[in-house]
């Protein structure tokens, strides 16, 4: 069983919590008490149905105001897989939500409304999902029941957003027409719509095939701590060596030839080892240890790749930035500080070239700051290489994120688009 | 060409992020330190940071809020498992917050330690200047933990700021703090009661006896089987008799319900889990039944 993690991006209008409902009770995902907790605050509330958006609402102030104002991930399996759920909320204001819940998705959901059609925040999630290189994207129509689950209805929503979505780069796309709130072509193929000769959503998430999205071609492999057991009581490990990391990209085996960054110097795998003994290779996602054949100066934020497929040691970046701060902008001459995969740094902003309209994607040349939940294109000047990846190639070597160093805060998301060194 | 065996299976998926974020801590922090109460969660915790650290011992240290009134068994255990290790045990004592006056103990039927342990454990990571600290907590357990970040930051009251939290991306994680401030880092926050459990059957790890069904003298309250000792204040009204129980959580006996049982096995655990219609703190844990938001306000205060 491997594990399916996806967006979802709608808003309560469009029945993105009744699907999430209805995916959890119908995964038995949610316990009666949970149920009876939701059903009880609903009544107190005057709610005349059950308002499943309560399971996920966790904060006071969400309950309160009847929002969804942060990311909350939900748990369910199937025989199948183990899914994990990032539901964000879909208003324009919590676009750096979204963009957070995107970065980790294998899928996205978007949620769209059938008698309401493909609307600016369509548009706005449809872009978001694809500057995040979310893999796939589900278009689920909701609400087929209003339009008397009319094919012809289905049919302009598909043509029009795929239309739309041949201009943003999307990736692997499916439309599916759903009824959350009757359970049409959730879990089960719907009976109203003998037209649609597709699967189920569930089945659909049961069955896209995730396993080719990683990157399993460019060996990276950023060293994140050095392991060294001088107190060790096992006196075969008193010389112990090993670079311990999570695998980025590509897969490695001993013997395999390897280099160094920054150092450039090569070596080989002497061994590729975990506590339950070495291994045979090593692949994305896995967390393992090498040791190699040569003594080289190797500390945290280093990188180990392969001679002939080498990432870009680049001190200049351009990149697409989210920008998640409230109050401070982004603006040129900024510094901050960039965690990108094990290295951190410091960073200048260059230049802002554009800031993009996430409803229009018009492009501002004349924008001179980012702020809160604005994205846009800048240049920015690091203070020693980072090695780097596009992020369309590698969302691990290819993203990065931005601390602001007065606040600590972390204010913004890069997603690298061209690297120089 | 790849061929489809490079698929990964949930359980190592979780495994290997998990052992990412020890590390990350590990390389980032002065001087972090596990929760470890022995209880199934930061037992399995345990188990990630012996990996991550191989060959290498665990660097840094346990620490564990006691709030007297745990049960012996696990007690022995945590004792048993630290000397295995050879690991360094700090142990937190509510008993001795309550002797220097930081906090009151409850009085009535319904008394518990578990709100004091905040203030212990608060005056814990102060005194040992703590700046990361390691908890077993998961998101699927409540709905306040749903929301809440791998690394979670704390201000230099403990507090935590559900409103303001730091946007988590990819697997970067922003270890920046002050002084005084430190982070609370889950890296079971996508783990489920049921990957737990399979975690524990798949790894062969021993767990303090309680979690299998025994024989114990209850009371029944509120529709929770609480267990019949000295520190529990259990009312005329409130029989005693013997059941045949076992626990889901692990922790204060005073608000810690048993569940009656007869799995005897993790593998019976594991298949009365995938039946049971209850979630685990639902079932068990009086401290979440106080209100509709009673994780979010103890976890604002600093609780685990």
């Amino acid at each position: 069983m491997d594990i399916l993690r996806f967006a979802t991006a709608g808003s309560v209008d469009d029945g993105k919590s009744t699907l999430i409902g209805r995916l959890l009770f119908d995964s038995k995902a949610i316990f009666e008490d949970q149920l009876e907790a939701v059903e009880r605050t609903s009544r107190d509330r005057g709610t005349e149905y059950t308002d499943l958006s309560l399971l996920t609402d966790g904060l006071r102030a969400e309950r309160e105001q009847g929002i969804t104002i942060d990311v909350a991930y939900r748990y369910f399996a199937t025989p199948k897989r183990k899914f994990i759920i990032a539901d964000t909320p879909g208003h324009i204001q919590y676009t750096r939500n979204m963009v957070t819940g995107a970065s980790t998705a294998d899928l996205a959901i978007i949620l769209i409304d059938a008698r309401k059609g493909v609307l600016e925040q369509s548009r706005r999630h449809a872009f978001l999902t694809t500057l995040l290189r979310v893999p796939h994207l589900v278009l689920a129509v909701n609400k087929m029941d209003l339009v008397d689950y009319s094919e012809e209805r289905f049919n302009e929503i598909h043509e029009e957003f795929t239309a739309f979505a041949s201009k943003l780069n999307a990736p692997d796309l499916t439309f599916i027409p759903i009824s959350a709130l009757n359970g049409d072509n959730v879990v089960t193929r719907s009976e109203n719509m003998s037209w649609y000769d597709g699967t189920s959503l569930l089945h659909h998430l049961e069955n896209v095939h995730i396993a080719s999205d990683r990157n399993l071609v460019d060996v990276r492999f950023p060293v994140q701590y050095v392991i060294r057991p001088q107190r060790a009581t096992d006196h075969a490990f008193h010389d112990y060596r090993g670079y311990a990391g999570q695998v980025a990209g590509g897969v490695l085996k001993p013997g395999d030839e390897v280099v160094h960054l920054p150092s450039g110097l090569s070596t080989k795998i002497a061994s590729i080892d975990t506590f339950d003994g070495p291994v045979a290779e090593a692949y994305p996602p896995m967390s393992v240890t090498l040791r190699l054949e040569d003594d080289i100066d190797i500390s945290r934020g280093d990188m180990i790749c392969r001679p002939n497929n080498q990432p870009a040691a680049a001190q200049e970046l351009e990149a697409m930035i989210c920008w998640m701060a409230d109050g401070v902008k982004l603006a040129p001459r900024s510094k901050l500080m960039i965690k990108h995969t094990t290295r951190t740094a410091r960073a200048l902003v260059r230049d802002l070239h554009y800031r993009l309209d996430v409803n229009t994607l018009h492009r501002d040349e004349s924008a001179q700051s980012l702020g809160l939940n604005e994205i846009g294109r800048v240049s920015l000047r690091i203070t020693q290489p980072l090695f780097v990846d596009d992020y369309a190639r590698n969302r691990l070597t290819g993203g990065f994120i931005l601390v602001d160093e007065a606040t600590n805060g972390t204010v913004g998301a890069g997603m690298i688009v061209e690297a120089r060194g | 060409m790849l061929q489809a065996d490079y698929t990964t299976s949930q359980l190592d998926v979780l495994e290997a992020e998990a052992i990412h974020i020890m590390r990350e801590v590990a390389a980032e922090f002065e001087r972090p330190c596990l929760l470890f109460s022995g209880g199934k969660d930061s037992i399995v915790m345990l188990r990630i940071a012996q990996k991550a650290f191989w060959p290498a011992p665990i660097p840094f240290p346990l620490m564990h809020v006691d709030t007297g009134h745990n049960f012996s068994e696990v007690i022995d255990f945590r004792d048993r498992r630290v000397a295995e290790l050879g690991a360094r045990l700090v142990v937190a004592s509510v008993q001795d917050s309550i002797d220097a006056g930081r906090v009151v103990e409850e009085t009535g039927r319904r008394a518990s330690r578990n709100r004091l342990q905040t203030t212990t454990l608060l005056d814990a990571i102060e005194e040992h200047e703590f700046d990361a600290v390691f908890g077993g907590a998961r998101r699927d357990e409540e709905k306040a933990r749903a929301k809440e970040r791998v690394f979670s930051f704390r201000d230099d009251f403990g507090q935590w700021d559900p409103k303001n939290q730091r946007p988590e991306l990819w697997n970067l994680y922003n270890a920046k703090i002050r002084k005084g401030e430190h982070i609370r880092v889950f890296p079971l926050s996508n783990w489920t009661e049921l990957d737990i459990w399979d975690y524990i059957r798949r790894e062969e790890i021993e767990i303090p006896s309680i979690y299998y069904a025994h024989k114990r003298a209850v009371f029944e309250r509120d529709g929770m089987l609480l267990a019949d000792e000295d520190v529990v204040n259990r009312g005329d009204d409130e029989p005693v008799f013997e059941a045949v129980v076992r626990y889901r959580t692990v922790g204060d006996m005073t608000c810690t319900g048993a569940v009656q049982s007869a799995a005897a096995t993790v593998e019976e655990i594991i298949a009365e889990i995938a039946a049971t219609r209850i979630t685990e703190r639902g079932a068990t844990r009086a401290d979440d039944r106080t209100s509709e938001a009673a994780m979010e306000d103890r976890k604002r205060e600093g609780y685990f």
